[in-house]
């Protein structure tokens, strides 16, 4: 009964976070840009450093991790391949999202879970402000814009880690390398993992405005729904992920 | 008299548990009308009900000929623009400042220019006792404060109705006093109907026009200061005069309870 209910709240907070974000400004009642903005600093600029960081990293150790097959079989050069590929498609979209999870899906479950407890959100109401319009909309806006934004980020560092190891420790030949990825990469690659990672920036939302939505009690609710939140939204963006992933597969 | 709201039948649940059973009353308009009632009898629950936050399982309410009861959110928002809300932690926005929480209302509702809206903010500020504290950001601010940069906020749109959860919950005597204060004053020079919601009987003798007492989710007074100082009703004389409720046993019952008597 209650999962029922779960899932009747969370399409109702679906619905009218897109009614305010796509139907409403073509009615007139505009989206809160200088908020959005705020927002895309926040959860965009804000992570590029982490984000690069880990996907430099993830580039390095997928480098290594073939290469030790590779090798066996004499085709080394295919390590560029296998680094290209696997970060646009599937590594670069989970990892920025994943990160992101952590760092604003959490910020969103806590921010608007304690003005929940606060009575702010009441209090919006009852200024006739509607509080999906006032707060989720501008965080939709951001992570459906930076999310992707930071995926490209993660896709050429992530390269570019891979690239770095090849040309050193495994003593590929850069200009070898680099030909080998451009052959190696499609447009459809990069354009698939950027379509996941939009469609992760708007789940990562909607779970941490959900979880902050629900709380009714106090400051020890809000944790715990923030906790929930990272969980929750890990969870659907790798479920999503297999749908795709698959929906891809067969399609494209 | 006129009444600005009217409740009738009013039946609330949260879940199956019944809240407020029944309840009948008016609210006059232009004067301060004070909700009454012990912690935990529903009081802030019928608040909820009054400015549509909470739809009652049965019953109407009543305001301008309206009934919010059955209103949707769209027809709510132009009720809402006609009333102020000060909730009991004040509510202020954490991240924004002072004056732009009291812009807040102006700016969503009005075509006003920055500039104006300025102004009117600083007004509102002024009337508050405030002015200087535009740029503060609530976590600077004192409990008293707070909730007159609230009531600064709910009264930006200078709305006809005026709702008040425990202004006095938290704060010491005297800012508590000014408190009141300001709410005669908002009576006696702007003509807002007012409605609060209390159990401080100090705060209820200084602002009250009208009483409406609770009691576990029933009305049973409703009527003057003056009435409700006369009434003979034990219940109300228990909470005007601060009484316990009696206890249900001695300590010699308890004795006996355990002695297995
Ligand atoms: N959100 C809620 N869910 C369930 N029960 C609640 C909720 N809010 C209040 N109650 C219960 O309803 C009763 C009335 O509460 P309330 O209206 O807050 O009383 P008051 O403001 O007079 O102290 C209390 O017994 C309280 O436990
Ligand atoms: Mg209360």
């Amino acid at each position: 009964m209650t999962f029922l209910k779960d899932i009747n709240d969370a399409s109702k907070l679906i619905n009218e976070t897109f009614y305010w974000a796509f139907v409403s400004p073509f009615k007139g009642r505009g989206i809160r840009v200088r908020a959005s903005i705020s927002e895309m600093v926040k959860a965009g600029y804000n992570s590029v450093p982490i984000v690069a960081v880990i996907s430099f990293f993830i580039g390095v150790i997928l480098a290594l991790q073939s290469a030790y097959q590779l090798k066996r079989v004499g085709a080394l050069i295919y390590v560029a391949n296998l680094v290209g590929v696997s970060i646009t498609r599937e590594l670069g979209p989970i990892i920025t999202a994943i990160i992101v999870s952590g760092r604003s899906g959490s910020a969103y479950a806590a921010e608007i879970g304690s003005m929940k407890a606060a009575e702010e959100i009441d209090a919006l109401k009852t200024m006739g402000i509607n509080p999906v319009r006032f707060l989720v909309v501008p965080k939709l806006m951001a992570l459906m814009i930076m999310l992707p934004v930071l995926t490209i980020i993660a896709d050429v560092v992530g390269i570019f880690g891979g690239f770095l190891l090849s040309t050193t420790v495994l003593e590929i030949h850069p200009y070898s390398y680099f030909q080998q990825t451009v052959n190696a990469l499609l447009v459809k690659d990069i354009i698939t993992g950027l379509v996941k990672a939009w469609a992760f920036g708007v789940i990562i939302t909607i779970v941490g405005a959900y979880q902050g939505f629900k709380v009714e009690g106090g400051a020890e609710e809000v944790g715990r729904r923030t906790t929930a939140s990272v969980v929750a939204s890990i969870f659907l963006v790798i479920v999503f992920d297999l749908f795709f992933t698959a929906l891809f597969y067969y399609f494209t | 008299m006129e009444n600005a709201i009217e409740v009738r039948n009013l039946i609330t649940h949260y879940g199956d548990r019944e809240i407020l059973k029944n309840l009948s009353f008016s609210i006059p308009k232009g004067k301060t009308t004070v909700i009454l009632g012990g912690s935990g009898c529903g009081k802030s629950t019928l608040l909820k009900h009054l400015i549509g936050l909470l739809k009652p399982t049965s019953g109407s309410i009543l305001m301008n000929g309206k009934d919010i009861a059955i209103l949707d959110e769209a027809e709510l928002d132009e009720v809402r623009k006609k009333t102020g809300v000060l909730f009991q932690g004040a509510a202020l926005l954490n991240s924004m400042s002072i004056a732009e929480n009291v812009a807040l209302p102006v700016a969503e509702h009005t075509k006003l220019n920055e500039s104006t809206i300025q102004i009117m903010v600083r007004m509102k500020l002024d009337l508050v006792g405030l002015s200087g504290f535009e740029n503060y950001y609530p976590s600077q601010l004192s409990g008293g404060m707070k909730k007159r940069a609230g009531l600064a906020r709910a009264i930006a749109l200078d709305p006809e109705l005026l709702f008040f959860d425990e202004p006095s919950a938290g704060l010491d005597p005297v800012t508590a006093a000014g408190l009141d204060e300001l709410i005669l004053k908002l009576r006696n020079v702007f003509k807002m109907t007012i409605v609060v919601v209390t159990h401080e009987l100090p705060s209820v003798f200084m602002i009250a026009d009208y009483v409406i007492m609770l009691d576990i989710g029933e009305v049973i007074f409703s009527g003057t200061i003056d009435e409700l100082k006369a009434s003979d009703n034990p219940r109300i004389r228990m909470f005007l005069e601060r009484r316990p409720e009696k206890e249900a046993f001695s300590p010699d019952d308890y004795f006996r309870i355990i002695a297995g008597d």
